[in-house]
């Protein structure tokens, strides 16, 4: 049997590659983001944002971003076979959970890398919130990989794929979302980042990742049995 | 088979639900704020509670079908999750009464424990979609049991966040079932919480009932080797 971090380390290096190489759901999760800010620049008739309507846009563009990578994350091994091959290679099958939840939460932080910026050029007046927004970002990515390679999983062996991962993933990330919003609110103050409950907060997003990681991890064996 | 026991059980319901009623109605005091209306109190909290609990009890079978791999446990999870949403439906509702009643609006967003179960309600409503989505039957009843575990570590999770966004120094205007609350109104909601408990049982289990039958016609029908007319098999998993 091959150690598990092995294949982990194997799927995982697969999966950026293809990603590196197709760029199928990196570009398109950055274009959406973008334009949806445009939207809510429209829709909002706002050119400058802070405190909770920057927490609320920014976190509902990221979420709805990440739904499209989210959806697409096994159609590959879907389509081509993967889970076959996963299921006959002598590996543990957590490492699959593993590796995908690592493949999406480094796509998360490069959706991130390149559209967070995009935001605080539009909409911040002052880039000090930015740092710790990181530690917030990370923390939410963490938990959302968990949650979305889970259902993604499910979902794409289901008939309703693309309409099954919005529909179950946004209730099961509210509590995230209220966490992630929580925290980023007073960091993007007008007045400068304030830090009320921000502990508390990234207590709650941490305390979400670990249940989801470890739900994740339980359960995932079931998913591929066939 | 899981017929057996039900009509003691639907008696003890109905003589349950009849006793609380007739507490709730002849017996607690009038709340000195709130009057009359406070009453819907013992018809929504248990409601919320068993619905709540309800949920639970469909991840904890959902949990015995994952190990045991036996079918009968998926469709115990399925009837207490599908009683649980309906009871649900009923709790938004009362909920919104007694809302409008109390605080002059149909839905208040700051009163914490009615956004987490709506929240809570919207993951389960999800149940259905994502069940029915998936056609091989098997598979259809592992991921329905995953969904029930995920969604079961989820209400603990989602409460907790949701009590937390709220501002601290908005008044509990209600205290709970288990602080504040008199003698004779306690010994009230006690028993308007076991009746809705048995009804809830009772429920499941008539369902449970009806799935096996209709389970048992169709096999009889294919023995038969006659057309199944009128197939309901989409809509519910099969009991054996």
């Amino acid at each position: 049997m091959t150690p598990s971090r092995t294949a982990f380390a194997a799927i995982l290096a697969k999966d950026l590659r293809t990603e590196l190489r197709t760029l199928q759901s990196l570009p398109a999760m950055a274009l959406f983001a973008v334009t949806t800010f445009v939207i809510f620049r429209f829709g909002l008739d706002r050119t400058s944002l802070s405190g909770s309507l920057a927490a609320g846009v920014l976190w509902a563009t990221l979420l709805f971003a990440a739904v499209l990578g989210i959806n697409r994350l096994f159609v590959a091994e879907r389509e081509e076979g993967g889970f076959d091959a996963i299921r006959l290679a002598p590996i543990d099958r957590s490492a699959l959970f593993a590796a995908k939840a690592t493949a999406l939460l480094a796509y998360l932080l490069a959706l991130e890398l390149v559209t967070v910026p995009i935001f605080a050029f539009f909409f911040l007046d002052s880039a000090a919130g930015l740092l710790p927004l990181l530690a917030i970002l990370l923390l939410a990515d963490i938990g959302l990989a968990a949650t979305g390679t889970l259902i993604s999983s499910m979902a794409v062996n289901s008939r309703a794929r693309d309409l099954l991962v919005p529909l179950v993933l946004l209730p099961l990330v509210v509590p995230l979302m209220i966490a992630a919003t929580g925290a980023t609110d007073p960091v993007l103050a007008a007045g400068g980042p304030a830090y009320d409950r921000f502990g508390t907060w990234l207590m709650v997003l941490g305390l979400y990742d670990l249940i989801f990681a470890l739900v994740g991890y339980a359960v995932f064996d079931f998913l591929l049995e066939d | 088979m899981y017929g057996k026991g039900l009509r003691p059980l639907s008696i003890a319901t109905v003589a349950m639900l009849a006793l609380s009623l007739s507490l709730v109605f002849f017996y607690a005091p009038l709340d000195a704020d709130q009057g009359f209306v406070q009453k819907i109190f013992y018809l929504h909290v248990p409601l919320a509670i068993v619905a709540l609990v309800g949920f639970v009890i469909g991840g904890v079978f959902a949990i015995a079908h994952l190990r045991s791999n036996n079918r009968k446990w998926d469709a115990y999870s399925y009837v207490a999750i599908h009683i649980s949403v309906i009871f649900g439906v009923a709790v938004l509702i009362t909920g919104a009464i007694w809302a409008k009643a109390s605080w002059g609006h149909w839905w208040v967003w700051d009163e914490p424990t009615l956004v987490s179960f709506l929240i809570v309600f919207l993951m389960y409503a999800t149940y259905y979609p994502f069940r029915y989505a998936i056609e091989d039957p098997e598979r259809q009843a592992r991921y329905a049991s995953v969904f029930a575990i995920t969604a079961g570590a989820f209400v603990p999770l989602n409460f907790m966040a949701v009590r937390m966004a709220e501002s601290l120094v908005h008044p509990r205007t209600f205290a709970t079932a288990n602080g504040g609350l008199p003698g004779e109104m306690m010994l009230v909601f006690l028993c308007s919480l076991a009746a809705f408990a048995l009804l809830w049982t009772t429920l499941v289990k008539f369902e449970l009932t009806a799935k096996s039958a209709s389970g048992q016609v169709k096999r009889l029908r294919r023995a038969l080797d006659a057309p199944v007319s009128g197939g309901s098999s989409r809509i519910a998993p099969e009991v054996s």
